[in-house]
């Protein structure tokens, strides 16, 4: 069995802010991890190769620099690693991510595919769905927990707004998973090891076979026209005097709206 | 196109590399250099105090797909087990204003569910109603809805497609935009035209609700967006509106996954907090457990709901399910009440759509007041307590 695991280099954004005036970010010494979400798919490979296995493999769409992210999937136990890197992929929404994806995994075959609920930084929850849909293989979104696999069948829950779906796919199938799911292992020593050792294989456009109309801003549908800081009210009444006062003055605000 | 440094402006002032949300700028020797990190978001084009950066178009940038063609918008109205749910209502507000706007129609898609169902989406704002009886979208499987949503799309050319940003719109909608080769703008909470070009704007948060970004599909159509509930504000409901209900088969829908069970697991409060006109919030500030039972208090008295802070839940003075903002529920009451709650970005993105926000908190700069309607500076455990015997007071 193959598995695949996408995984995205991101900004830690709990760090991220943007300033108010010049609505630009804020990112001095913002450190590059890897996206949350996607230990924990990793983590959801790791024991189903435990199980059955399963040899995984972990890729990664960005710019050179994303080889950290790969070597710390090595480190946890990843086979494999590709970086798909290409000048040409730079600015890509979801389409194209999805597209030069779709073209890098048709090329390394699998069986499984699992990817983070949602990158931290976009926030989109977009890309694995699109994967699937490009492969022609079933997606299910937002797993919870993994309830049975075997070489020909999944089993899992799907989270809802409501509660959650025991739902069964054949394989190969897409999955996203949230955090619920597991808790990621740390790096092993020998891991570890073998990360700092590993020679990272780079797919570029040739490679993965896609066109380059397709790909990068180019073949990205979306723009980003601009960013702005979340907006604060402008009507605030801020109260005065003794809290007393501060809270007759609040009440007698409240007094024409009707749910009081 | 491309985002490039003029080096004969660059003065190696690197003030471009803190802005960078992508690690994208480096300094070489003394002048900026961007590199392939760069995601096209501009953030330091307006930052560069010399107008040294500058945006390259290049050929080929600009391929336009025959958009003309696409008219009208629609609202993909998500049901579960048979009830059309709310953002589906809330999305045709957000819908009629925008084909009124555009002078177009608005359509509803219905999959499952039943006529009575279809009839409603008519009375909230629809025109025209695709509706599809089929039993395979009694449950939610996502090959069914997206191929459906596809086959549909491709036939009638709609201009914008709107669906709710829940686990179900947004898990399937993104395979329907993959397959018709249009853009996707993600969880959006405000839907604007653009008067010039009549491109839609979709206003949506990122990086964890920390900016806001304004994004185009400015030449591929539909213009796809799923919309965060409880954003939008339902319109009118009439009972004697009229439209068309067209009825559509699903013939040559297949779907390889099964739903085998579903289970529901609504606490109490979750209903509560999403339905709740008042909301009683409190965060670190309370300092202590205790601090919730004197909000709930308050809660009683208007008949409202307690919510919390992730700072006050991490802490373990009140279960998860309480939970407000980025990791917790979105919520969208008519009254917000933030005790104690200093207001990081994380817990604003769950609330600040409220329509009234009130803050009450002992520091003054506490970044709460700034989405607040009304700020009272002062200890909530003076301040509540006020609250909770003048409210009694005015409801006799
Ligand atoms: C402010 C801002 C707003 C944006 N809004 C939109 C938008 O509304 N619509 C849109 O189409 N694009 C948008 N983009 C572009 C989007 O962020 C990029 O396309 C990005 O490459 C993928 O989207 P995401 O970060 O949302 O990932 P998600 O779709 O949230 O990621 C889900 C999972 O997909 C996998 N994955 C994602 N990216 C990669 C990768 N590069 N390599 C390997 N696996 C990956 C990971 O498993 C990840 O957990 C926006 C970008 C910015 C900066």
């Amino acid at each position: 069995m193959n598995i695949i695991i996408c995984i995205k280099q991101v900004p830690d954004t709990a760090e991220v802010r943007i300033n108010p005036e010049t609505n630009t970010l804020i990112r001095e010494g913002v450190p590059s991890i890897i996206n949350p979400y996607d230990l924990h798919a990793i983590e959801a490979a790791l024991k189903i190769k435990e199980k059955t296995g399963a040899r995984v493999t972990v890729i990664t769409m960005g710019p050179p620099q994303a080889e950290d992210a790969l070597r710390e999937a090595i480190s946890m136990g990843a086979d494999d690693v590709r970086l798909i890197s290409d000048r040409a992929f730079a600015g890509a929404d979801t389409w194209a991510t999805s597209y030069a994806l779709y073209k890098a995994i048709e090329k390394l075959g699998y069986d499984i595919i699992l990817c983070g609920k949602q990158a931290i930084d976009g926030d989109t929850a977009q890309v694995g769905p699109e994967v699937a849909e490009f492969l022609n293989i079933p997606h299910i979104a937002y797993i919870r927990k993994i309830e049975d696999v075997s070489d020909k069948s999944i089993k899992v829950q799907r989270l809802m707004d409501e509660g959650y779906d025991v739902v069964e796919s054949p394989l190969p199938v897409l999955l996203t998973v949230v955090k619920e799911l597991n808790t990621p292992r740390l790096p092993s020593l020998k891991g570890k090891m073998a990360a700092k050792k590993a020679v990272i294989t780079r797919m570029d456009l040739n490679a993965i076979g896609a066109e380059a109309e397709n790909v990068g801003l180019k073949g990205s549908p979306t723009q980003v026209k601009n960013i702005f800081a979340p907006q604060s009210k402008a009507d605030r009444k801020m109260f005065q005097g003794s809290v007393e006062e501060q809270v007759d003055a609040l009440v007698g605000e409240l007094r024409g709206v009707k749910c009081v | 196109m491309r985002i490039a440094v003029n080096i004969e402006r660059c003065t190696g002032c690197g003030q471009c590399i803190d802005s960078c949300p992508f690690t994208a700028i480096v300094m070489q020797e003394g002048k900026a250099f961007i590199n392939e990190y760069c995601q096209f978001c501009r953030a330091c084009m307006s930052i560069c105090p010399e107008g040294a950066i500058i945006e390259i178009m290049e050929e080929g940038d600009i391929q336009k797909a025959d958009i003309s063609d696409y008219k009208g918008v629609w609202v993909f109205a998500e049901q579960r087990d048979g009830m059309v749910a709310s953002v589906a209502y809330e999305l045709l507000g957000a819908g009629r204003r925008l084909a009124d706007k555009l002078k177009a129609e608005l359509s509803a898609v219905l999959f499952g569910s039943t006529e009575d169902q279809a009839k409603e989406l008519i009375r909230w704002g629809a025109d025209k109603v695709y509706h599809c009886k089929d039993s395979i979208f009694e449950k939610f499987n996502d090959e069914p809805y997206s191929q459906l949503l596809t086959n549909l799309v491709k036939t009638h050319k709609p201009e914008i497609v709107l669906a709710g940003a829940t686990p179900i719109g947004r898990s399937f909608i993104p395979r329907v935009a993959a397959r018709v080769r249009t853009g996707l703008t993600a969880d959006c909470t405000a839907l604007e035209i653009d008067g010039d070009s009549g491109n839609l704007l979709q206003i949506r948060p990122a990086f964890g609700g920390n900016i806001m970004a304004t994004i185009l599909c400015p030449n591929h159509r539909p213009q796809m967006a799923t919309v965060r509930p409880r954003v939008m504000k339902r319109g009118e409901y009439n009972a004697d509106r009229n439209g068309e209900i067209i009825p559509v088969s699903a013939d040559n829908i297949t779907s390889r996954t099964k739903v085998l069970e579903t289970i529901k697991e609504v606490s109490e409060c979750m209903v509560n907090l999403q339905e709740a006109d008042v909301i009683v919030a409190g965060g670190r500030g309370l300092g202590k457990p205790d601090g919730f039972k004197m909000l709930e208090e308050l809660a009683e008295v208007l008949n409202g709901a307690v919510g919390a802070s992730r700072a006050a839940v991490d802490e373990g003075w009140i279960p998860y399910s309480h939970q407000v903002g980025q990791t917790g529920k979105t919520v969208c009451p008519k009254i917000y009440i933030a005790c104690g709650i200093s207001g990081a970005v994380q817990h604003l993105v769950g609330m600040q759509s409220s329509d009234i926000i009130i803050a009450i908190n002992k520091n003054p700069e506490a970044p709460i007041f700034n989405v607040a309607t009304y700020g009272i500076v002062g200890d909530v455990y003076e301040v509540v307590p006020l609250l909770i015997k003048k409210f009694k007071e005015a409801k006799q």
